[in-house]
């Protein structure tokens, strides 16, 4: 049976891993191969690395740390931050990821998810969405969340967007829920199993885990795949190895190395 | 012992080197026919589609060479299923080195396609290849064609079905997930087709 992923995120900014919330403020958390192993002695299922300034800076995610991490660590991991062409991707794929994800360079040019699931199969090629309830109710889509002075909001709706990535070839779909992010009061379980409900290919929840109840609830109610976060881990508020132990207990699936 | 990785234009070659190094082991990458003949070990990796594989392996001319090959070979992913007679992806002609043909997994409710994540492993038949491989234990896989349970099969995983994870038929082999990012579970396959 699959296992259900545990994913630790690691935001880089300048060499360092960092953690913020509801996307600001950010403050570090140490170095991006230190941190990594840790998680992989502690039985991370996968990894995840966004360079978060990258998009917002018009450049693309540094290849060095992605050759030390590929070097090091013997899990999964997934590299994203300003990957917008197949050579950027080809690139970071050649220094030891195993999956690039793309986010607002999708938005900008959605085509890019046909060209990289053409080039390296859907496999390859994650779509993050960072998404938000308007006002009216609707969720919508959220562009450059790296950077709090640039980040812009789109009329397309979460829903739409999830549709059209998997019709171009998306092979997993990375939904951050950044209303619940960081704030540590579970994962938006309503967003996720509506998106859930037209999603084919695995999706993961982001945005908002603080229990390990939080984790269940994703898994059991909203039927997400994986299960990504950041400041529970870093602070070491919930261990990974007693979180899988509480999940094999509640019926959960999990990989206990 | 010279092993070698051949480039078949997969992107997970420098990972796989890299689990290889891990283990003491510097393997070159190369594309060069006497190279790969003269190697002890030989690994195909590859991450993509059977169709552009098989035509990078024919431009390089290598489709005969690694036919020919009795040293120990072990194709890794996509590796592991050009391998096979034909893959349903791309309605493509594969090596025929194993008797089977590559399948896309059936798309139905609560089986998501590709098949992505961390699944047991259940041995079905003993080999050196899986010395100390434990019941259930997991390795981590993505992909959306699978190798079907045969003669050829070692160890199986299920999604919605049984479908083939290892697979030996002579000196070939192969390993659907990735050994190289499954932890130690993959160190310890890879060390013993290493000591095969």
């Amino acid at each position: 049976m699959l296992s259900r992923r545990l994913i630790p995120c690691l935001d880089v900014r300048d060499g360092q891993v960092v953690k913020g919330v509801r996307f600001r403020d950010h403050v570090a958390m140490g170095g991006i191969v230190d941190l990594a192993l840790r998680y992989r002695d502690e039985g991370a299922d996968e990894l995840v690395f966004y360079d978060i300034t990258a998009s917002p800076e018009g450049r693309s995610v540094d290849r060095g740390w992605v050759e030390k991490v590929a070097r090091v660590i013997d899990i999964p991991f997934c590299v994203a931050g300003g990957i917008r062409s197949v050579d950027e991707a080809r690139a970071v794929l050649h220094a030891g990821a195993d999956k690039v994800s793309v986010n607002s360079p999708a938005l900008e040019r959605p085509e890019l998810i046909a060209e990289l699931a053409e080039a390296f199969g859907v496999q390859c090629v994650v779509v993050g969405v960072d998404s938000l309830r308007d006002a009216d109710g609707e969720w919508r889509v959220r562009q450059y969340t790296g950077d709090p002075s640039k980040t812009r909001a789109l009329l397309r709706r979460t829903l739409d967007w999830v549709a059209e990535a998997q019709r171009l070839g998306a092979g997993e779909i990375v939904l951050n829920c950044m209303g619940s992010d960081g704030v540590r009061q579970g994962y938006d379980l309503e967003q996720l199993k509506a998106v859930r409900a037209l999603c084919q290919v695995p999706l993961i929840a982001s945005g908002g885990a603080g229990a390990p109840e939080h984790f269940r609830d994703a898994f059991a109610d909203a039927d997400v795949d994986g299960a990504l976060a950041a400041s529970v881990f870093h602070s070491g508020a919930i261990a990974i190895p007693a979180l899988k132990q509480y999940l094999q207990a509640q019926g959960v699936a999990v990989r206990i190395p | 012992m010279t092993v070698v990785l051949v480039d078949a234009g997969g992107t997970n070659i420098g990972s796989v080197r890299y689990a290889l190094q891990r283990l003491g082991v510097d393997a070159a990458l190369t594309s060069d026919a006497a190279a790969i003949r003269a190697a002890d070990k030989v690994i195909l990796p590859g991450v993509g589609a059977a169709g552009p594989g098989m035509a990078r392996l024919r431009e390089l001319g290598l489709v005969d060479v690694l036919r020919a090959l009795s040293q120990p070979v072990l194709g890794v992913c996509l590796g592991m299923q050009l391998l096979c007679a034909h893959s349903e992806e791309g309605d493509t002609e594969c090596l025929g080195l194993i008797p089977a043909t590559v399948r896309r997994f059936a798309e139905r409710p609560g089986l998501r396609v590709p098949h992505m994540g961390w699944n047991g492993l259940s041995v079905q038949r003993e080999h050196p290849l899986l010395r100390g491989l434990n019941e259930g234990e997991q390795a981590y896989f993505v992909h959306s064609y699978a190798v079907p349970v045969g003669e050829w099969t070692l160890a199986t995983a299920d999604y919605g079905a049984p479908f083939s994870a290892v697979v030996a038929r002579g000196n070939f082999h192969g390993m659907q997930f990735h050994p190289e990012r499954s932890a130690a579970v993959g160190a310890k396959l890879l060390k013993n087709f290493l000591d095969l």
